[in-house]
């Protein structure tokens, strides 16, 4: 990939949730990019640091607790950990946007949808407030809602409604980069598959980048072009989606693909990851996979493995590949 | 909406008629003697006797009972005093508009007080301005208003100099009664919206609203203050009935010619008529109040409408 296609790019990113009396280490050293009119999948397990990634491109991590400790994040030569918070409201909603994973709060109660994606183009574009509205009903309509609902209220439309407002508000001011947070997680598998469709159209439509993060590897196969699998808040294995998917190298991500039921080979048992994740508040020296890897070695106990070139973009931090 | 409306206003029949049958019932039994205190200490025992004859005190319980709740119901009346003959429907007319005029505007300063306050505590979590608040919402919670009446008139009043000490011959007059009983309020008003604000705040379309690129006052007043608001008017709710029974002991500190002073003279004197009308219209008053709450329930909380239309 020529540099000039990367729209975002993190490196280094360093998150924390401290407290009192421990240090939760979300984000490890991640850095990631993200290409013009590409989807990038960020695969993990709960709680490996996915969400976190999102909200500190968003720059809306609760803080307190969380903090950004180290890293950049980098848009058109700038650093928006560096931006005053008026420039970054600027940049949210409008240049960069987020799909919440849970459409039944992700929506005020008390504020007629209509109104709530009008406010997104109400704060962005220089239009009259009757021209946002117009523009709010065209983008209900685009995501597949009747602009006769402009003014109901959320709870008034079902989840996958819903959901389909968020994603209304997102596309709103036609962001560059749309962070879409398991926008399919709390949706019904029917509902999954038209949300999904509806936002590849309106990518394709609009050219946005999209961060997909995910753990259902189906959305992923079906949606993006590159994939990074994340583990207790490190990049363990990244590449284009069929190398992923053709020669997954890194355990863990064969892990992955071993907890999927496969219908085609008959009487096969699921392989799920023995253990669990590990204490966030104490990770691991070395491997943060060791613990539950079945190939591990001494070696992979001492010393953080470093990201290897497998060839083409594929990279992978493991020692015994 | 209406057939809501014609629900809650036929409620209120039942809850006004067992307030005053609880109310008479109590009088019936506290001990003192009507005829003692309205003819005199020296009065003669036929001149008692006729008293009580006149006023049908002699008669059994369920008697009484029912003859007050056949003059007040069908027919509106509320009887005469029995210390000066004067009719108690006149007197109330008279005094209600005082009385209004205490509690509305107390519960107003409450929540002029008490909503920018718990906002201003809840944005500021955890600093020097959260701390003050509380604290002091803390003390004008755990104060009680009669005492802290006292103060004002001392403070204000006397030391200062600057409003008058009793009475309500101009505007100024309000002012000292209607802090004293607002200000416990505003304090329980502060502290319930707080915690409600808080609780909002954390909520995920406030997440959503800061992922849209609002600032964050528009944040706090556009999205936050609305849906805070709903329990908040639970507590404005509960604190109507505080207020009600603050105006009783402020208006006879501040010699104010409402309902509250009536009713304690009339207690004193065990004037009954007197008692039970003003129960019986600080009931309706009190009832009216909180369906008007209810209604607020429906202007904040679009989902409350719904069940209005079913």
């Amino acid at each position: 990939m020529s540099e000039k296609d990367v729209l975002l790019s993190i490196e280094n990113l360093v998150v924390e949730y401290s407290s009192d009396s421990e240090t939760v280490h979300a984000v490890n050293d991640v850095s990631l990019q993200i290409n013009k009119g590409q989807t990038l999948g960020l695969v993990g397990e709960t709680g490996a640091g996915k969400t976190t990634i999102a909200k500190a491109i968003m720059r809306i991590l609760p803080d307190p607790p969380a903090r950004v400790t180290g890293g950049k994040i980098i848009m058109d030569d700038e650093d928006l950990l560096e931006l005053k918070e008026d420039r970054m409201q600027k940049i949210r909603g409008n240049r960069i946007s987020m799909i919440f994973q849970d459409p039944m709060t992700a929506l005020n109660p008390t504020i007629v949808v209509g109104k709530q994606i009008m406010e997104a183009i109400a704060l962005h574009e220089k239009v009259s407030s009757r021209e946002a509205c117009k523009k709010a009903e065209e983008m209900l309509e685009k995501v597949g809602i009747p602009k006769e609902r402009y003014s109901d209220y959320p709870h008034q439309f079902s989840g996958g409604m819903k959901q389909r407002v968020i994603i209304a508000i997102a596309l709103a001011c036609n962001p560059e980069l749309l962070l879409a947070d398991e926008p399919t997680t709390a949706l019904d598998v029917t509902i999954q598959a038209q949300v999904l469709d509806m936002m590849n159209e309106l990518k394709q439509e609009l050219g946005t980048s999209v961060l997909m993060i995910t753990h259902d590897l189906g959305i992923v196969a079906e949606t993006c072009d590159c994939v990074a699998v994340i583990y207790a808040g490190e990049i363990v294995e990244y590449g284009t989606a069929e190398e992923i998917f053709d020669h997954p190298l890194h355990p863990y991500t064969t892990g992955l693909f071993g907890s999927l039921p496969n219908m085609a080979k008959e009487g096969g048992r699921l392989k799920p990851i023995d253990g669990m994740m590990p204490d966030p508040t104490d990770l691991p020296e070395g491997c943060k996979f060791a613990p539950r890897c079945h190939y591990a070695t001494e070696k992979c106990r001492q010393g953080r493995p470093e990201l290897r070139n497998m060839g083409g973009s594929h990279v992978v931090r493991c020692t015994q590949r | 909406m209406f057939k809501f409306l014609v629900k809650r206003i036929l409620w209120l029949i039942p809850v006004v008629l067992g307030v005053s049958v609880l109310i008479f019932t109590i009088m019936c039994f506290t001990p003192g003697d009507p005829a003692r205190n309205a003819l005199g200490a020296d009065a003669s025992q036929e001149s008692i006797d006729e008293f009580n004859e006149k006023h049908g005190l002699n008669d059994p319980y369920l008697v009484r009972l029912g003859s007050f709740l056949k003059s007040t119901f069908p027919e509106f009346d509320l009887g005469t005093s029995y210390i000066n003959g004067s009719s108690v429907s006149e007197q109330i007319l008279s005094r209600l508009s005082y009385t209004l005029r205490i509690t509305y505007i107390g519960i107003l300063i409450s929540i002029a007080l008490g909503i920018p306050a718990g906002i201003i505590a809840a944005t500021n979590q955890n600093t020097w301005k959260d701390s003050l608040s509380m604290v002091v919402s803390l003390f004008c919670a755990s104060m009680p208003s009669f005492w802290f009446a006292l103060l004002l008139v001392m403070f204000f009043a006397l030391r200062l100099g600057w409003l008058p000490t009793v009475g309500v011959k101009s505007w100024t007059g309000y002012i000292l009664p209607c802090v004293s009983i607002g200000i416990g309020g505003a304090a329980s008003i502060a502290r319930q919206t707080r915690s409600s604000m808080l609780e909002v705040i954390r909520q995920d379309y406030v997440t959503t609203a800061k992922a849209k690129g609002q600032s964050r006052s528009r944040i706090i007043w556009g999205h936050c203050l609305r849906n805070a608001l709903i329990p908040v008017l639970t507590a404005i709710g509960g604190q109507m009935a505080v207020l009600v029974g603050s105006s009783l002991v402020c208006e006879t500190i501040f010699s104010i010619p409402g309902i509250g002073s009536y009713l304690v003279t009339g207690v004193n004197q065990r004037d009954y008529p007197v008692v039970l009308g003003c129960v019986v219209i600080l009931s309706l008053i009190f009832s009216l109040t909180m369906l008007c709450v209810d209604l607020m329930y429906a202007v904040v909380d679009p989902r409350f409408r719904n069940i209005l239309k079913s």
